[in-house]
C-alpha cells in the first residue's frame, strides 16, 4: 500500500517535468505534425527525412548555442493522417504534454489552418514549411496575422497570379477549365483565385467543376470539361488525384494541356500518372536545376542519404527547420516566447529554396517561384517568377 | 446528344461496379440481418491482391480475374469463420462494431505493407472507338460486359439451385430450417464467399478503370455500394443492382445538369426521399416480426 503515494508522486513529478519542456537540460524539443499516413503519406516522408537531415547536422557540429551554453535539438514526430482533426489533437500533444519550444508541420493547408489554431491559442510558434493557403496565418476572427504562426512557402495568391500569368502569356491560352476538390482548403482557394486572375488577364474560364475528396471517378465532369473545350486545365489537386483525373481525360479524347500548383510537386506524380501527365506544367518552391551552391549541397546531402533527390516539401522543410534555428540563437532560451519574438525580427533569410523576406508583422514570406514542366519522367525548370 | 450519350456510358460504367460491390452488402444482409462492414475494405484488398499477382506473374485478363476472386472468396470465407460465426448469436450490434473492426484491420494492414498510392499495371490494352462526338472503350464495355454476366450468373443460382434455394430459405427463417437438414454453416459460409468474390471481380474491374489504388479507397466506394444496396433494398438481390446503376446514374447526371459542387447533396438528398416513400427501398419488402 504505502508504494503507491510514492508512485504517484514520482509519475507527478515526472509529468511536471515535462510539462517545463523536457528534464534534460541540454536537449531542446522540437515537434513535427507530418502527414505520415493518409493520402498524402509522400509529403511526410520528405518533410521527416528533411527534417532528421537539417537536426542531425546541426546536432554533428554540436548544436544550437543559446545563452546558456550548446544544445541538441530532439526531434518529436507524430503522425496527423493527413486529417484536420487528428492534426489539431497531435498539436495540443506536442505543445502541451511533450513540451516542444516549437512545432514544425502540418505541411497540407487542411491540416495546418486547425494546428494554427491550436498554435496560437497555446502560444508556441508553429511554422508551416509547405501550406500555401492564406488562412494558415491569418486569425479567422480579425483577419489579422497570428502571433505565433508562421510559413516557410509563398501563398495562394501569388501562385494563382504566376500560373494565370504563365497559362496567358508563355502558353497563349485564351478558354481555361478548372477542376478541383471541394471538400479541401488549399485547392478552394488555388481555384477561385486563379479564375480571378486568369478572367482579369482577358481569359475565359469555360468550365469550372469540383469533386470531393476519394473521388476516383471523374468521367462526368470531365465529360463537361470536353464539351467546353478548353485550350487549358487547372488541376489544383493534391499529386495522388491527378494521375485519374489526366488518364480518363486522354481516354474521353481530352488533348488539352493540364495545369497544375505546388501540390503537384512529389515525384510520385510521375511514378502514377505516367505518359498521362507528360507535358504539364505547374508552380513550384524550388528547382533542383537551378541551385545555389548551398541548395546543391543540401541536394547531394539528402540524395546521398535517402537515394532518391529532395522535392519541394523536403526543401521548404530544410528551410522552416533553418528558420526555427536562426531564431531559437536569437532568442538565445529554451523559451517559447523569447523564439517568437526573435522569429518576428527575422527580416531575411538565405535558403536552400531561395531567399526569404519577411514583413514587420506578417508570418508569410516573400519569394520567388518556378514553373516546372513533367518532360520525360522528370521535373524540368521552365521558368522563375519573381514577386 | 452525344454529350448525353457520352454520360450515359460514364453512369453504366459507374454503376456496374457499385452493383457488383452492392451485391456483397445485400447478399450478406439477406441471409444473416448483419451489415457486413467490412465489404469495402474486402474489395479494396482485392484491388491489391490483383496488383500483387501481376507483379509476380503478368497473367491475361481473365486468369487475373478468376484468382482474385478465389483469392477473395476465401478471404470473405476466413472473415467469416474467424470473426463473424462466434458471433452469430451475440447482440447484432456486437457483429456490426466486429465487421467495422474487420475493416479497419484490413485497410490498416494495408496501408502499413503499401502506404503510398499504387499504380496498377494494364492487363491489357484498351482501344478506344469514337462514334460521332461519343467515346467507347473495349474497357468500358469489358466492365460493363463482366458486371453484367456475373449478376445474370448469381440470379440464375440464387433463383435455380439447390444452394440458392438453401440460401433464401435461410434467409426466410434461420431457426427452423436448420431441422429440415439444410447445413447452415455451409450455405452461410458460400454466401460470403460469393459476396466476397464478387467484391473481388470489382476491385480487378475498378483496378484497371482507375489505375491508382490506395489502401483507403475502400471506405467511400464501400458505403456509396451500401448506399445503393438500401436504396434498392436491402436483402434483395435485384434491388441492390438497380440501386446502383441508379446511384451512379443520378452521381453522373447531377454533374450535367447541375455545378459538380451539388452532386453529394442531390445524390443523399434522393436518399432520404426515396427511403420516406418506400422505407424498405425500392424493391425491398417489410421484414415479418417474428415474435
Amino acid at each position: 500500500m504505502s508504494k503507491i503515494p510514492a508512485l504517484l508522486a514520482v509519475t507527478a513529478t515526472s509529468m511536471l517535468l515535462a510539462g517545463c519542456g523536457g528534464s534534460d537540460p541540454d536537449t531542446v524539443k522540437v515537434g513535427m505534425n507530418l502527414e505520415m499516413t493518409g493520402d498524402i503519406p509522400a509529403v511526410g516522408a520528405s518533410s521527416k527525412n528533411a527534417a532528421e537531415l537539417y537536426f542531425n547536422q546541426l546536432n554533428e557540429k554540436g548544436g544550437v548555442t543559446l545563452t546558456d551554453g550548446p544544445k541538441k535539438v530532439s526531434l518529436i514526430v507524430r503522425d496527423n493522417a493527413a486529417k484536420a482533426d487528428q492534426s489539431a489533437s497531435v498539436a495540443q500533444q506536442l505543445i502541451s504534454s511533450q513540451g516542444v519550444v516549437a512545432m514544425v508541420g502540418p505541411n497540407s493547408s487542411a491540416c495546418a489552418i486547425p494546428a494554427g489554431e491550436i498554435a496560437e491559442s497555446l502560444k508556441c510558434v508553429m511554422i508551416s514549411p509547405w501550406s500555401t493557403n492564406p488562412k494558415t496565418t491569418t486569425d479567422q476572427a480579425t483577419g489579422a496575422p497570428k502571433r505565433y504562426v508562421f510559413r516557410g512557402c509563398f501563398t495562394d495568391p501569388f501562385q494563382a497570379i504566376v500560373l494565370a500569368k504563365f497559362v496567358t502569356n508563355d502558353l497563349g491560352a485564351k478558354k481555361a477549365a478548372i477542376l478541383y476538390d471541394v471538400s479541401s482548403e488549399a485547392p478552394l482557394g488555388q481555384a477561385t483565385l486563379f479564375r480571378d486572375t486568369f478572367t482579369a488577364a482577358g481569359g475565359e474560364i469555360v468550365a469550372f467543376e469540383t469533386f470531393t475528396t476519394g473521388d476516383k471517378d471523374f468521367s462526368a465532369q470531365l465529360t463537361n470539361i470536353r464539351e467546353a473545350n478548353p485550350d487549358v486545365i487547372f488541376l489544383p489537386t493534391y499529386y495522388n488525384d491527378v494521375p485519374l483525373i489526366a488518364q480518363q481525360a486522354r481516354r474521353l479524347g481530352i488533348t488539352a494541356k493540364f495545369i497544375g500548383s505546388d501540390a503537384w510537386s512529389s515525384p510520385e506524380i510521375i511514378k502514377l500518372g505516367g505518359a498521362d501527365v507528360d507535358g504539364s506544367y505547374f508552380c513550384n518552391h524550388f528547382s533542383t536545376q537551378i541551385a545555389t551552391d548551398e541548395a546543391k549541397k543540401f541536394i547531394a546531402d539528402y540524395t546521398a542519404k535517402y537515394g532518391q533527390a529532395p522535392d519541394d516539401v523536403a526543401a521548404l522543410t530544410y528551410d522552416a527547420c533553418g528558420l526555427v534555428t536562426e531564431a531559437l540563437k536569437a532568442g538565445g532560451k529554451n523559451d517559447r516566447e523569447a523564439l517568437r519574438e526573435a522569429f518576428a525580427q527575422i527580416r531575411e533569410y538565405k535558403g536552400v529554396t531561395g531567399t526569404f523576406r519577411f514583413e514587420p508583422g506578417s508570418g508569410d514570406p516573400i519569394k520567388s517561384a518556378v514553373v516546372l514542366q513533367i518532360k520525360d519522367g522528370a521535373f524540368q525548370w521552365v521558368t522563375n517568377a519573381q514577386p | 446528344m452525344d454529350y448525353f450519350a457520352q454520360q450515359a456510358i460514364n453512369a453504366l460504367q459507374l454503376g456496374s461496379i457499385y452493383a457488383l460491390i452492392a451485391l456483397g452488402y445485400s447478399m450478406v444482409y439477406g441471409v444473416l440481418v448483419m451489415i457486413n462492414f467490412a465489404h469495402g475494405d474486402v474489395f479494396m484488398v482485392s484491388s491489391f491482391f490483383c496488383l500483387l499477382l501481376l507483379l509476380v506473374l503478368p497473367v491475361p485478363f481473365v486468369a487475373a480475374l478468376i484468382i482474385v476472386m478465389l483469392a477473395t472468396a476465401i478471404l470473405g470465407v476466413a472473415i467469416e469463420r474467424l470473426a463473424y460465426r462466434p458471433l452469430r448469436n451475440a447482440p447484432r450490434v456486437s457483429a456490426i462494431i466486429t465487421a467495422l473492426g474487420c475493416g479497419l484491420v484490413i485497410q490498416n494492414t494495408t496501408l502499413s505493407i503499401s502506404p503510398y498510392s499504387q499504380r496498377m499495371p494494364e492487363l491489357f490494352t484498351p482501344v478506344t472507338w469514337q462514334f460521332g462526338g461519343v467515346s467507347i472503350s473495349s474497357l468500358q464495355l469489358l466492365i460493363i460486359g463482366v458486371s453484367v454476366g456475373l449478376m445474370i450468373a448469381l440470379d440464375f443460382f440464387i433463383r435455380r439451385t439447390r444452394y440458392g434455394m438453401a440460401m433464401r430459405a435461410i434467409a426466410q427463417d434461420r431457426i427452423t430450417v436448420p431441422l429440415m437438414g439444410v447445413p447452415v454453416n455451409q450455405v452461410i459460409a458460400m454466401t460470403f464467399a460469393i459476396g466476397a468474390a464478387l467484391g473481388g471481380a470489382a476491385g480487378v474491374l475498378y483496378a484497371s478503370a482507375y489505375p491508382v489504388i490506395s489502401a483507403t479507397m475502400g471506405v467511400l466506394v464501400g458505403w456509396k455500394a451500401f448506399v445503393a444496396a438500401v436504396i434498392g433494398g436491402i436483402g434483395n438481390v435485384r434491388g441492390a443492382v438497380l440501386g446502383a446503376y441508379v446511384l451512379g446514374a443520378v452521381e453522373v447526371f447531377t454533374v450535367t445538369v447541375l455545378p459538380s459542387t451539388y452532386r453529394d447533396l442531390v445524390v443523399y438528398s434522393l436518399l432520404l426521399v426515396i427511403l420516406i416513400f418506400k422505407p424498405y427501398g425500392l424493391l425491398g419488402r417489410p421484414a415479418v416480426q417474428k415474435v
